[in-house]
């Protein structure tokens, strides 16, 4: 029977690879953050996730986990429309927090951010 | 009258500021008018030759001297200001037209008509050197009555109707005590000059009042020179000061009637309009950050401030704003302070474009009325099946712009700064516009309307979805009832005050509803804290601001709140009990 999904492949985290720094930089912008319980309101509603698969749930994922490799270009598919700020059942300021994911984890951050 | 001396060393004060102030706004008014653009230039030059140089005459009149802008919002405290800068203005005047009549060959000397008492004396009184000195004297109590009205906001600045007034620097303060310390030192020093050379009600008294205690003469010259030095170090402090306003404004007053508008960049007519800023303060309660969520500190005068002298964090501070545009309504010198904040933030776009390759082939839809429901309403659905109702029940030829989710209109990436990304947005959706051959395109969201009017340049006309439901109603294509219901219209910044349409609503919720008043409309319009210009608000901040324009707005205990803006209704959904609604929906229930 196809219940049109599967079960994810198994992955395991190189500890080597993997930094919190960003995550704790995101985190001092906007606190908000450590709140996610990853329900994937943001990405129900998300305009951009219409088209593409762009999810911030995934986003807030991968920072946690330090995999912020492929994160920054894909932060930038984001129209910036706040429909997921007014969805997040946890009251997340989820516009800044894309900002900030955007901005930290830039090859060289064009904005001063404090 | 007798010239008793021409010269005195205490004027040197005076003349090193007056000399030095005079050197910086030549300067300074120069390197302004350079700034401008070419046009800019060529506008003002023509305007000067013109009839419109009449119109700023008399702006300059009622605004930087009469204050008729302050007069309007409190009366106290436009008395405070009038008295201060007309008293003033008066006394500048009177004292010429002293030296014109009595010596007119002092006319050149620049110190005569300040220090006018000291080195007039009056031989023989006549009516007419009475009366000026009675109206001199009358001018000075009004200046005074207005620096006691000043010190006394220092006190209670709510006698004015200000909850809140500015924190000033080093700078301002220094001018300002000193500008305090002028007129009660004139005061002084003319009284005791007074047995010299005569005075009328106010320095006569206080001079005989003085001379009953201490001896006069021997305080003349003191008294002279603490005039003299605080007018000097009033002079020098201007230029890191406030008072800047005083100057700069006449020229902003000049400019706006040149047809000279704010444009993409600060420079230019923006600087002129940072140097106008006189930190009043009256934007600090007109912010709703200030008035709900404390945050005194991020509002507009500040931000002026740190971009003026170019201090602090100017960007963190462009970004903590609602945009709502509530500081420009309530600006009595008319600074587009929204458009300083779109400039800084303008600067520092960072997202690459090319990530909207995701974004699908346009497909063509053809249709009459292309509706454009938004992102927020397809969070509101409610909104969008009403309207669809509508354009249903009207048989309009109509058809959707974004079924089930479209492209954003861009704002809320050029709210941000991201001009470039937006631009994407902007091309993007002009395309689907072109294709459909529509005549009208309706919005349902105040924020994609306003960015459909002033950034995509459309051959069709746009609407609000206000707009279009008046015409409907207007043109009979829909017949409503009347509800019933009590209602108080809440207008969304982006609609009312930052697009000006405030009276479609009102006339479609009359016919459907028993519209109350608030004091909150219009201009007045209260912003409801959910707004996309901020993206730095806390949750919390964000919810003290809605839960308290909900309670401003529903005083009166209406049936339902209406609004026309999804966002606005999704924010204030979630502040209260209260039951919003969209007016698309109202009158669905009308037509029932």
């Amino acid at each position: 029977m196809d219940f049109g999904y599967s079960i994810n492949q198994s992955s395991k985290i190189d500890m080597d690879r993997a930094s919190g720094d960003i995550a704790a930089q995101v985190l001092r912008y906007e606190p908000s953050f450590a709140v996610c319980i990853g329900c994937g309101a943001c990405m129900a509603t998300c305009s951009a996730g219409r088209f593409t698969p762009f999810n911030l749930r995934r986003l807030q994922l991968m920072v946690m986990r330090g995999q912020t490799d492929s994160v920054h270009a894909e932060a930038e598919k984001c129209m910036l429309c706040g429909k997921c700020r007014l969805i997040c059942p946890r009251g997340i300021n989820t516009r800044n927090v894309l900002l900030a994911i955007h901005h930290f984890t830039a090859p060289a951050p064009t904005l001063d951010i404090r | 009258m007798r010239q008793r001396f021409i010269y005195d060393p205490f004027v040197l004060p005076f003349m090193a500021g007056f000399v030095f102030i005079i050197i910086y706004l030549v300067a300074g008014i120069i390197s302004a008018i350079r700034e401008l653009p070419c046009e800019d230039r060529k506008k003002l030059g023509k305007s000067i030759f013109s009839r419109k140089i009449f119109v700023s005459a008399r702006e300059i009149f009622m605004e930087c001297l009469i204050h008729r802008r302050i007069f309007r919002r409190n009366r106290m405290l436009g008395f405070m200001h009038m008295s201060i800068a007309f008293g003033w203005f008066l006394l500048i005047v009177l004292g010429h037209i002293e030296v014109r009549l009595y010596c007119p060959e002092r006319v050149n000397l620049p110190y005569f008509p300040i220090f006018f008492r000291y080195f007039m004396m009056e031989t023989d009184s006549t009516l007419k050197g009475s009366l000026l000195f009675f109206l001199m004297d009358a001018a000075l109590l009004m200046v005074l009555t207005g620096i006691g009205l000043a010190l006394y906001k220092r006190i209670n600045s709510r006698l004015m109707g200000m909850r809140r007034t500015t924190k000033l620097k080093l700078g301002d303060r220094i001018a300002m005590y000193t500008l305090w310390a002028v007129f009660p030192l004139r005061l002084l020093a003319e009284s005791f000059t007074s047995g010299i050379s005569g005075g009328s009600f106010l320095t006569r008294g206080f001079g005989l009042v003085f001379e009953s205690f201490v001896s006069n003469e021997a305080l003349i010259r003191p008294a002279w020179w603490a005039y003299s030095v605080a007018l000097g170090t009033f002079f020098l402090a201007m230029p890191v000061s406030r008072y800047m306003h005083i100057p700069a404004e006449m020229l902003l007053i000049v400019l706006r009637n040149a047809g000279i508008k704010s444009k993409k960049t600060n420079a230019g007519y923006g600087n002129i309009e940072l140097y106008s800023c006189s930190r009043c303060g009256i934007c600090i309660d007109a912010c709703q950050m200030s008035a709900a969520a404390r945050l005194d500190r991020k509002t507009t005068v500040y931000f002026m401030r740190m971009l003026r002298r170019q201090e602090g964090d100017i960007e963190a501070a462009a970004r903590q704003c609602l945009m709502c545009g509530r500081c420009v309504q309530a600006c009595p010198v008319g600074i587009d302070s929204c458009r300083l904040k779109q400039n800084v933030r303008r600067s520092e776009s960072f997202f690459s474009p090319v990530q909207y390759r995701y974004f699908p082939p346009t497909e063509t839809i053809r249709t009459d009325v292309l509706y454009f429901a938004g992102c927020m309403t397809h969070l509101t659905p409610g909104i969008g099946k009403a309207m669809q109702t509508i354009f249903g029940r009207a048989g309009v030829n109509y058809r959707m712009m974004d079924e089930g989710g479209g492209i954003c209109c861009g704002r809320p990436l050029m709210l941000s700064g991201q001009e470039k990304s937006a631009a994407i947005m902007i091309e993007k959706n002009t395309d689907i516009i072109l294709q459909s051959n529509a005549e009208l395109l309706v919005a349902s969201c105040p924020v994609c309307y306003k960015i459909f009017n002033e950034e995509y340049s459309l051959p069709i006309p746009v609407m609000h979805h206000t707009q279009y439901i008046e015409q409907l109603i207007d043109r009979g294509a829909v017949t409503v009832g009347h509800t019933g219901l009590s209602a108080v219209y809440h207008d969304p910044c982006d609609l009312g005050r930052n697009s000006g349409v405030y009276n479609p609503p009102r006339q479609v919720l009359r016919q459907v509803a028993n519209l109350m008043d608030t004091s909150h409309e219009r201009g007045e319009g209260l912003c409801c804290g959910g707004s996309v210009g901020n993206a730095v608000l806390t949750g919390d901040q964000r919810r003290k601001i809605a839960r308290d324009a909900l309670y401003k707005l529903t005083g009166e205990k209406p049936d339902i709140l209406v609004t026309a803006c999804p966002l606005c209704k999704k924010t204030f959904a979630g502040a209260g009990l209260q039951q919003v609604e969209d007016i698309a929906q109202v009158v669905v229930k009308a037509m029932e």
